[in-house]
């Protein structure tokens, strides 16, 4: 599940419950629907509420760092767990995000 | 090694059964007393081989995918995930970190490394046209008894 909100030039979405092949795909259209719509400088990606995670999570990040840079957008990985940031680190996504 | 407890589980290829399967195993683990951070790994490794049964074994189509979990006696967790789907023809690439077939999925190309990572052991056999199987392993050491 996935909520978003915008506030000033940013977009907020908080991930909930678990990430994988079977969620990840309603949860990209949604984050992409609200980018597409406001265009934000920074596009944050809050993985509190995030029970599970597979690779599939490191695709869903990959892909909208794919969305934003050709529109200069950043985006930041916040609130992961150590589970998270043990799949995470498996990527190099560091390169491409800022992990909070 | 003595095997001292088995299930199998075969289950259709549908996305919705990817987290039913890695509960399902993971919890079978459980009376080794694993601690909450190997529960979890278990789940994430079996979470990527059955994904790739889904996605890339049985592309387009449904399938089976057959399921064992045994605990031996000298505490590992064992895990085979075998499919008659595809199949890969070349084991070694397909295995490399950021190799994907399917990049344009938002694929990660990352299953095979997560399982490496996870998971003490895993050995992947193949042959195009008759399927792959899986078989990865954990050593679950011992907690002291702190009670
Ligand atoms: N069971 C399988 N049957 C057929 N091909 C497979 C199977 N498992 C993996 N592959 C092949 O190996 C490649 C690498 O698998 P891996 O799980 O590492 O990455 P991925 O599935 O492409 O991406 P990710 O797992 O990060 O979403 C796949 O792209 C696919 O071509
Ligand atoms: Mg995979």
């Amino acid at each position: 599940m996935v909520r978003i909100e915008s506030k000033n030039e940013n977009l907020y979405a908080y991930l909930s419950g678990e990430i994988d092949h079977a969620s990840s795909q309603s949860m990209r259209e949604e984050i992409d629907f609200e980018v597409e719509k406001y265009h934000p400088q920074k596009l944050y990606l809050d993985f509190k509420g995030v029970t599970f995670m597979d690779s599939s999570g490191i695709g869903l990040v990959m892909g909208r760092y794919k969305q934003m840079e050709p529109i200069g957008g950043e985006v930041h990985v916040v609130n992961t767990s150590s589970h998270i940031k043990k799949v995470m680190s498996l990527s190099g996504l560091d390169r491409l995000v800022t992990l909070e | 090694m003595e095997i001292v407890n088995e299930v199998n589980l075969t289950i259709w290829s549908k996305s919705s059964n990817e987290s039913y399967a890695r509960v399902a195993v993971s919890s079978f683990f459980t009376q080794l007393d694993p601690t909450v951070d190997e529960i979890t790994d278990i789940k994430t490794a079996v979470s990527e081989a059955v994904t790739n049964c889904i996605v890339h074994a049985y592309r387009n189509t449904v399938g089976k995918i057959y399921i064992t979990a045994r605990i031996t006696a000298d505490r590992y967790a064992y895990i085979k995930i075998r499919d008659k789907g595809c199949g890969i023809s070349d084991v070694k690439q397909a295995m490399e970190p950021m190799f994907t077939t399917a990049p344009d999925e938002e694929r990660a190309g990352l299953g095979f490394a997560v399982m490496q990572t996870f998971m003490d052991k895993v050995k992947v056999t193949s042959a195009p046209g008759k399927g792959t199987t899986i078989v990865m392993t954990k050593k679950i050491r011992p907690r002291r008894n702190n009670g």
